[in-house]
């Protein structure tokens, strides 16, 4: 299987299913992932962000090249992520049952 | 003991005599009687933003807005002079709607020369002009002069892109926006490219949504799980207090001082926050705007929260003072249900840092927006039970006493005014 990150991140090649290219779709992953599966993608990328945000700092953001634009997808799915690991315990936000939002578009990459 | 500056009356409420200071009734939220007077007396009569100009760029571009309230589906296009029409989107022939996808009643958007019906290709120009009818001659004195398409009233004001559906409006758009609206002007929002935009259906009255967002006595109790305990439990033993409110015409401000959450110590923050530098009041690296207008931050708060500026009727611009901006739309589709639009814009970033930095403001802000937007069901459910009719109001709740009455004030006017017709 070829890899979908930089190899300086092979590390992260696991948790590649976590390169998801919009939100709507982050979002549906993260509510249907389990506490444990979130928890060590948090606990994997987490150390590693700073140096992931300065690998992609080097490409201009209107012409990264696939990899790198794989590796902010993951960053992004970091963040949602965050969420639930850092404080719901849960994938949803608590006390909002009945309520939805839905992101109908989003600055690409 | 008040951490800001009251005005002289004592409170803000009081400042504005004509609110009154008593418990206020929600009828207005659960009526449905009500509500078809708000489409005549309101949505008829008031500038209504649709939207800006950012997302109709060149000769040709255009969208489409299903307006449920107003009863009507318009075209905004951008002609071939640079100006902004909008038309009732309904062709002149047998009234089918002129521009849609796949689904008749979903908007759509795009870049055309000249619109074209679907059903015998009747064909109008940028300006409305009916310029082509298959099979003209089979027609009996058709003048393609008089069958243009059925224009709106419309305006522009700083990018952004109002609509009115009366006859003839009662005011202009400045006008209508009075000073402490068009005291924002000059600030950057058409440099603000980087655009997230959210949509919910939700089960309340529109104007419920609106009391949600324009008072923020809430924010330390609802939203106290969004942060580390510390932080709670200091903005809870705080509370909220706003040092600025403003009633201007039917609009209303708040503005709010802001915090450095850089400089607290880390448990005061999530992990997240010092990764991406950046949070619910927007990335820490503020881009410089240069001066801002006269009418943003008006307490001259530092460091300063945001302002929000509630347009008359539906409408909300709320100016960060991390130098970005968002807007809510709030549309009704009866009494008891609406639909929700929440626009992110911040400047383009720079960097995949600077991306990262607003990924994580915008996903904050869905997060906070799912509990908000919660409370609205559980409150319409029982505001309709009747159960209890009245209801309490704070100082920090002033604007939601000024929207009700506003509300009731434009459906009187209206009633006086058609007494007889």
């Amino acid at each position: 299987m070829s890899a979908k990150l930089p190899a300086e991140f092979a590390d992260l090649e696991p948790f590649s299913d976590w390169c998801v290219d919009s939100e709507p779709q982050r979002y549906q992953k993260r509510m249907t992932s389990s506490m444990a599966q979130m928890q060590a993608f948090y606990d994997a990328i987490t150390p590693r962000a700073e140096e992931a945000i300065a690998y992609c700092d080097k490409f201009p953001l209107d012409d990264l090249p696939e990899d790198v634009t794989n590796l902010m997808h993951l960053l992004y799915s970091m963040i949602m992520v965050s969420f639930p690991v850092e404080r719901w315990k849960q994938p949803r936000v608590p006390d909002s049952g009945a309520s939805s939002l839905d992101c109908v578009s989003e600055p690409v990459p | 003991m008040a951490r800001f500056p009251k005005p002289p009356e004592g409170s803000w409420t009081q400042h504005y005599p004509q609110l009154g200071t008593g418990p206020v009734s929600y009828e207005d939220s659960i009526s449905p009687e009500i509500y078809e007077l708000e489409r005549a007396a309101i949505f008829k009569r008031a500038w209504l933003n649709v939207g800006r100009v950012e997302s109709i760029p060149r000769k040709g571009c255009y969208f489409t807005k299903q307006i449920k309230v107003a009863n009507t589906s318009i075209i905004v296009v951008r002609n071939a002079e640079g100006r902004v029409n909008a038309f009732h989107n309904i062709c002149r022939h047998r009234g089918n709607k002129l521009v849609w996808n796949d689904m008749p009643l979903e908007d759509t958007s795009g870049v055309c020369r000249q619109f074209t019906c679907k059903y015998h290709a009747w064909r109008y120009d940028l300006d409305g002009k009916l310029t082509h009818v298959q099979q003209e001659s089979e027609f009996f004195d058709l003048d393609k002069n008089r069958y243009g398409l059925v224009p709106v009233y419309c305006d522009v004001w700083e990018g952004f892109i109002f609509v009115n559906f009366a006859t003839q409006p009662e005011q202009s758009l400045r006008e209508f926006l009075g000073p402490m609206i068009t005291d924002m002007e000059g600030y950057p929002f058409g440099q603000m490219t980087s655009r997230w935009c959210y949509r919910s259906e939700v089960n309340a009255n529109w104007k419920l949504y609106m009391d949600a967002f324009q008072e923020f006595y809430h924010a330390p109790v609802l939203h106290a799980n969004q942060s580390p305990t510390m932080y709670s439990k200091a903005a809870a033993e705080a509370g909220f207090e706003a040092p600025h409110y403003r009633i201007d015409g039917p609009h209303r401000l708040v503005s709010t001082s802001g915090v450095r959450t850089w400089e607290m110590d880390a448990d005061m923050r999530k992990p997240i926050e010092d990764i991406c530098q950046s949070g619910l009041f927007g990335p820490w690296d503020k881009p410089d705007l240069g001066e801002l207008p006269a009418g943003v931050n008006p307490a001259r708060c530092d460091p300063w929260g945001l302002d929000s500026f509630q347009l008359f009727p539906n409408f909300v611009i709320l100016i960060w003072g991390q130098g970005w901006y968002l807007t809510y739309h709030y549309w009704p589709t009866s009494y008891n249900t609406h639909v929700f639009e929440g626009t992110l814009y911040f400047p383009q970033p720079r960097t995949p840092r600077d991306r990262i930095a607003q990924e994580l403001a915008a996903v904050t802000f869905k997060e906070y927006g799912l509990q908000d937007a919660n409370t609205l069901e559980a409150t319409q459910s029982m505001i309709e039970s009747g159960a209890v009719r009245e209801f309490l109001l704070n100082d920090q709740e002033i604007l939601l006493r000024h929207l009700h009455k506003e509300t009731a004030s434009w459906i009187a006017d209206y009633q006086r005014n058609t007494v007889g017709v």
